[in-house]
């Protein structure tokens, strides 16, 4: 099996194999003496050259994470032989969606629809687990829409608004 | 001894109380809003009875709706737990009225410690040192700069009703005064609906240290030594060890000499805690007194051997203390991690939703408090505390060491957790050299973000694993999307691949 995998904006070519119960691995090209179990779901134990690691998985519907250590890892896989694909489109120009971190309840709406708005201005407070915070503008721009009202709740997420 | 304890409390501390109900033989009544119905307390609970909707003030904060499941259940006692309605001087009353056993003090000694200014009038008169100020509110700008000027700036205004940090101002010049009056009290009004604030001196680079003491019903008091709780995020509690690196011998009996005083004079009876401030030359000064078991009340426990727990309900059911002051000996070092539910790489922002994925540490000197399992949903509604981390060694070092271990094995996936946060601390020089204040975690935070962020060294490792990942997720259960919430590698399915030989053979 042959992956592209991207992770922190550098892309990898792994290429894997199951000779005998033995792994063949290459990244890159270069081989790499691997071996691997899953001794529960989410957790990998792989020795690299003789070096144990403990993988830890986190997967959502859209993410998967890897955790080596204390460091965690956004990891997009694509299998080239596969037609799914998936590469990110965000280039951080035009529209941005503003979307609640996590499930809460609209407090404020800080800046209305029509609104500038300044990169770092706060735009809606959601309030969680007794704590408000703000949900600030990722750029510089106009508040084209404003979806969450004040008083709803919202999932983790959810469209709150778009700045344009 | 009491049959039926009824836990008016949810998430770790509620599994803390019905543990050592089980332990003694009490029968465990657990109590739970319509979000934590499979929520730890209630699956282990020997009975569990519902409250109603998820808002505290229609569930764990309802007086009424407590007293009906206690009425219900037949409990002869209950124990609130700390937070909620634990320091409510009304519950406790309700609680006597009904016959049945608050655990912990009576409603008057509460009433008397649950507002500032009353207890600094009460205290004073038993020569508890204080911080210079006014032991009552201060009625205009005016008065304010007076006390200002004689005490000497920095000065700090406080809410009477105050805690958490709510309705507190830094002055350091009288042009400040005014506004920072104003402030104090509009938020005052707001988080307790009263304006009352008073004025005290602002000792710099304070440490928060507190003082554990249980009193029987027949006036034994005895102090179990002190707990530095100096880091601390806007004002709220994050990592707290016993014995304090501060504190020797002789400043831990004066501490705790005052303590007992403290206590006594306003008829204390039960597990309470009196919070000093503390300056670097050893100076200690009383600041409030707690009325209810700490949420650290673990590192005590593992530095003088005693069940706290045990204790308050011994006490609540008329026994004396088994032991007297002179028998209470400290032994080793303990340090606690408070593992909340917030995202470390967002501003601490609460992180609520399910645990995808939980190891557990374990192995020499480590305790775990906790009201978390795998599978379970943090909701949204409450404090975000998940679990408490306690290490404990034979020394300081040795502590800390067994923590940094701890936390390598601690695994929570799925939400956000502050557990690098803790590496950070115990890793810290400063923290080593116990050189703490409660602007240590403060200053720790601006010197930049290292977290789960920085470190990328692992990302080839990380990039082997995933392709490693995908092929035995293909052997497990065919080569389709990740199965989100299946459970476990289930050896009964068949490979796709064989599926789709199947189909195309029968085509």
């Amino acid at each position: 099996m042959i992956y592209e995998i991207t992770i922190d904006e550098r892309n990898y070519r792994v290429e894997l194999n199951r000779v005998d119960g033995r792994w063949d691995c290459r990244l890159d090209g270069k081989p790499v003496e691997i071996d691997a179990v899953l001794p529960r779901r989410d957790v990998l134990s792989i020795l690299i050259k003789g070096k144990a690691y403990e993988i830890k998985r986190e997967r959502s519907a859209t993410d998967l994470h890897l955790w080596v250590g204390s460091a965690r890892y956004g990891v997009q896989l694509r299998d080239p032989r596969s037609l799914r694909s998936r590469a990110g489109t965000d280039d951080g120009k035009g529209p941005r969606k503003l979307v609640a971190p996590m499930p809460g309840k609209i407090v404020r709406v800080l800046a209305p629809e029509n609104s500038e708005v300044e990169a770092g201005q706060g735009v809606l407070v959601v309030e969680a687990m007794k704590m408000q915070n703000e949900i600030k503008s990722p750029k510089k721009g106009v508040v084209r829409k404003m979806v969450a009202t004040e008083g709803a709740n919202v999932n983790a997420g959810d469209v709150l608004a778009v700045v344009e | 001894m009491f049959k039926k304890i009824l836990i008016a409390n949810r998430g770790e501390i509620a599994v803390r109380v019905l543990r050592a109900c089980r332990e003694m033989g009490i029968q465990s009544v657990a109590v739970y809003s319509d979000v934590d119905r499979a929520a730890l307390h209630v699956r282990k609970a020997d009975e569990a009875y519902h409250l109603g909707p998820a808002p505290a003030a229609e569930s764990y904060l309802n007086i009424e709706k407590i007293m009906a499941a206690a009425r219900k259940s037949g409990a002869d006692a209950i124990h609130p737990g700390y937070g909620f309605l634990s320091e409510n001087p009304r519950f406790a009353q309700a609680c006597a009225e009904a016959g049945i056993k608050f655990i912990g003090p009576t409603a008057a000694a509460m009433e008397m410690m649950g507002s500032k200014t009353r207890a600094r009038q009460h205290m004073e008169k038993a020569g508890v040192p204080f911080v210079p100020g006014t032991s009552r509110g201060v009625d205009s700008v005016e008065e304010a700069a007076r006390v200002a000027e004689k005490i000497g700036y920095p000065i700090m205004l406080k809410a009477a009703a105050g805690g958490g940090g709510k309705g507190m101002r830094l002055v350091h010049t009288p042009e400040e005064v005014r506004s920072a009056l104003e402030s104090a009290r509009s938020e005052a009004q707001r988080a307790f609906g009263d304006n009352e604030v008073y004025v005290e001196k602002a000792i710099v680079n304070p440490r928060h240290i507190e003082m554990q003491v249980l009193a029987d019903e027949h006036g034994n008091t005895v102090y179990l030594g002190e707990r530095e709780c100096s880091i601390q995020r806007r004002h709220q509690k994050v990592l707290e060890e016993s014995p304090s690196p501060l504190v020797d011998p002789e400043m831990r009996r004066r501490m705790g000499e005052v303590a007992v005083r403290v206590a006594q004079a306003a008829g204390y009876t039960n597990a309470g805690t009196i919070e000093f401030l503390a300056d670097q030359q050893k100076n200690f000064y009383f600041l409030e007194m707690n009325t209810r078991l700490q949420v650290e009340h673990p590192v005590t426990e593992l530095t003088t051997g005693l069940d706290l727990v045990h204790l308050q309900i011994r006490i609540a059911a008329g026994q004396k203390l088994p032991f007297q002051q002179e028998d209470i000996q400290l032994r080793g070092h303990a340090i606690e991690c408070r593992i909340y539910a917030e995202d470390p790489d967002n501003n601490y922002f609460p992180s609520p939703g399910k645990i995808t994925l939980l190891l557990l540490p374990s192995g020499p000197g480590i305790r775990r408090d906790s009201g978390m399992y795998e599978g379970w949903t943090v909701p949204i509604e409450y404090d975000p505390l998940l679990a408490k981390l306690i290490g404990y060694g034979t020394d300081r070092s040795q502590a800390t060491a067994r923590l940094v271990r701890a936390l390598h094995e601690y695994f929570v996936g799925g939400i956000k957790t502050n557990l690098s946060l803790f590496r950070r601390i115990l890793n810290d020089a400063e923290f080593q050299a116990g050189h703490l204040d409660t602007g240590f975690l403060d200053r720790l935070l601006a010197r930049g973000v290292e977290s789960t962020t920085s470190d990328r060294g692992g990302a080839d490792v990380a990039a082997i694993a995933a392709g490693v990942f995908a092929i035995l997720d293909g052997e497990v259960r065919g080569d389709g999307p990740p199965a989100n919430g299946t459970n476990g590698t289930g050896t009964e399915s068949v490979s796709n691949w064989k599926r789709r030989a199947r189909e195309e053979a029968l085509n």
